[in-house]
């Protein structure tokens, strides 16, 4: 019953997060913080877990290639294959819920402890749009750190690929050039942009209608880590089911 | 004004307010006080719309809480100024940019207009100089008075304060008083203070509401707690043997 509850709290967020909207000039002011909070902030760990991981995925398909008669340009194709499609929308959605995720949780958490949202709504401030909906707004440039993740990937494997000696460098851009499906691109960015939304309303939905002290706060953002990486593994399932097979 | 008539509140079988009854006037300081957990946060919670009470009315001047919609009683939020026990600053901005922020939400005031207005009140509680300190820089007494501050900047019609002077030295407690009741008076306002502090229920008590178990136990003023024989009121603002000389000694003249 308390899952159903909570099901039906964080769709009524959701609602509410579009009602009697904050002004235009503040609004303004909130998404920019947020772009630089959660997009840009995240770019350094996203670039550096990106490079070595599609090094990693490129050293272990080759490795796995043992018989002569498959061409090496195969690994540049699994590389970015492994890259474009699971890596970089699903894997790194699910580092970002432990590092952004976090972050909206604890502070929209503190804020609730404190006070700080009381004193909003006390102001007659629709705190939940003035909180989760800059948010999610900038959550929409998350695509674009999807795309330095893939191809900070690609790189990163060509990287491990032509320096571990695996193969040349003309194999690999052979491989990842060879049968290209641009949908491909459209399922990796569609997953992301509903990623984005999880991982910008499930952490806020915890931090918002958290209750207690710090000890708490720190619980919360254990369990918005952990449903929202559940509800991007279903979501990503589903939407492979859907637009894919 | 605001009329209460027989507000009920309970958390599932529990009833924390047991039907009260009272009114607060304008340009008074009105003070809830009673033991912990005698439910003076509940009732100042219910009269803020935090909580939804179970039953009975709260009257804003001519509008019944109950029956506006969210977006009136949005806007009538706008009018209330509110100091919380805890202060409730928002971290990320500066003490200026604090109590710029029920201007830049609810006027369409330049920067500018803004920054004058908000520098006229922080210098009406003693605090020209610190516009630009983080919260987390600032003192107790300080967070207090920025939170005061806040809550007159957009001239409220109704003013509530939560315990303001909790945590606070006996000098820097009588200036947030003074502060209050005189903010009360210039601008005309309804405040209504949640207080533990005899201190201020002597010096600032214009009308006194005594919650016990989540009823009003007793109502009055300043002068008429002196001479009151409600055993309840008695014990709990008489409980030191100071203020119990106090008394005698009030009596006695």
């Amino acid at each position: 019953m308390n899952y159903l509850h909570n099901i039906g709290s964080y769709f009524l967020m959701i609602v509410e997060m579009f009602r009697k909207p904050t002004k235009q000039s503040v609004m303004k002011n909130l998404i920019l913080k947020e772009v630089e909070d959660l997009v840009i902030g995240s770019l350094g760990i996203v670039a550096f877990i990106s490079f070595f991981v599609g090094g990693v995925i490129t050293i272990q398909t080759a490795l796995n290639i043992t018989s002569p008669l498959i061409p090496k340009y195969l690994v540049g194709f699994a590389t970015r294959q492994s890259v474009i499609l699971e890596f970089a929308p699903t894997f790194i959605s699910v580092i970002m819920a432990g590092k952004v995720g976090s972050f909206i949780t604890s502070s929209i958490g503190t804020m609730r402890v404190t006070e700080q949202i009381d004193a909003l709504e006390v102001m007659g401030v629709n705190s939940i749009n003035y909180l989760v909906f800059p948010k999610m707004i900038a959550m929409l440039l998350y695509p674009f750190v999807i795309s330095i993740a893939m191809f900070l990937g690609i790189i990163g494997g060509m990287a491990a690929c032509v320096y571990g000696g695996f193969s040349t460098l003309e194999d690999y851009i052979t491989g990842i050039q060879l049968d290209f499906i641009p949908f491909h691109m459209a399922y990796a960015f569609i997953k992301t942009l509903v990623f984005a939304f999880t991982l910008a309303t499930i952490p806020s939905f915890h931090g918002y209608y958290m209750k207690g002290g710090a000890l708490e706060v720190g619980k919360a953002s254990t369990v918005a880590f952990v449903w929202t990486s559940v509800v991007i593994i279903l979501l990503n399932y589903i939407l492979t089911q859907m637009l894919l097979s | 004004m605001i009329n209460v008539t027989n507000l009920h509140k309970s958390f599932g079988d529990v009833q924390v307010l047991k039907g009260i009854s009272t009114s607060f006037e304008q340009g008074k300081t009105n003070l809830i006080i009673g033991q912990s957990g005698s439910g003076k946060t509940v009732f100042l919670k219910c009269l803020l719309g935090l909580f939804n009470y179970t039953k009975g009315s709260i009257i804003y001047d001519d509008q019944t809480f109950t029956d506006l919609s969210e977006d009136e009683k949005r806007n009538l939020r706008s009018k209330i100024g509110m100091v919380f026990q805890g202060s409730a600053l928002f971290d990320s901005m500066t003490i200026e940019e604090n109590v710029m922020f029920p201007l830049r939400m609810f006027t369409n005031q330049s920067v500018s207009e803004m920054q004058d207005r908000a520098n006229f009140v922080l210098k009406r509680v003693n605090l020209e100089n610190a516009q630009q300190k983080m919260p987390s820089e600032a003192s107790g007494g300080m967070q207090k008075r920025v939170a005061i501050a806040r809550a007159i900047v957009n001239n409220p019609k109704y003013l509530f304060c939560d315990e303001p002077n909790s945590g606070l030295d006996p000098k820097t407690a009588i200036v947030i008083d003074n502060l209050i009741q005189e903010i009360t008076k210039e601008y005309n306002i309804v405040t209504v203070i949640n207080s533990h502090d005899m201190n201020s229920v002597m010096e600032i008590g214009e009308k006194i509401v005594f919650l016990k178990d989540g009823e009003k136990a007793w109502e009055g003023t300043k002068d008429t707690i002196f001479r009151t024989d409600n055993e309840a009121v008695s014990s709990f603002v008489y409980s030191s043997n100071l203020f119990k000389k106090v008394r005698e000694m009030y009596l006695r003249s």
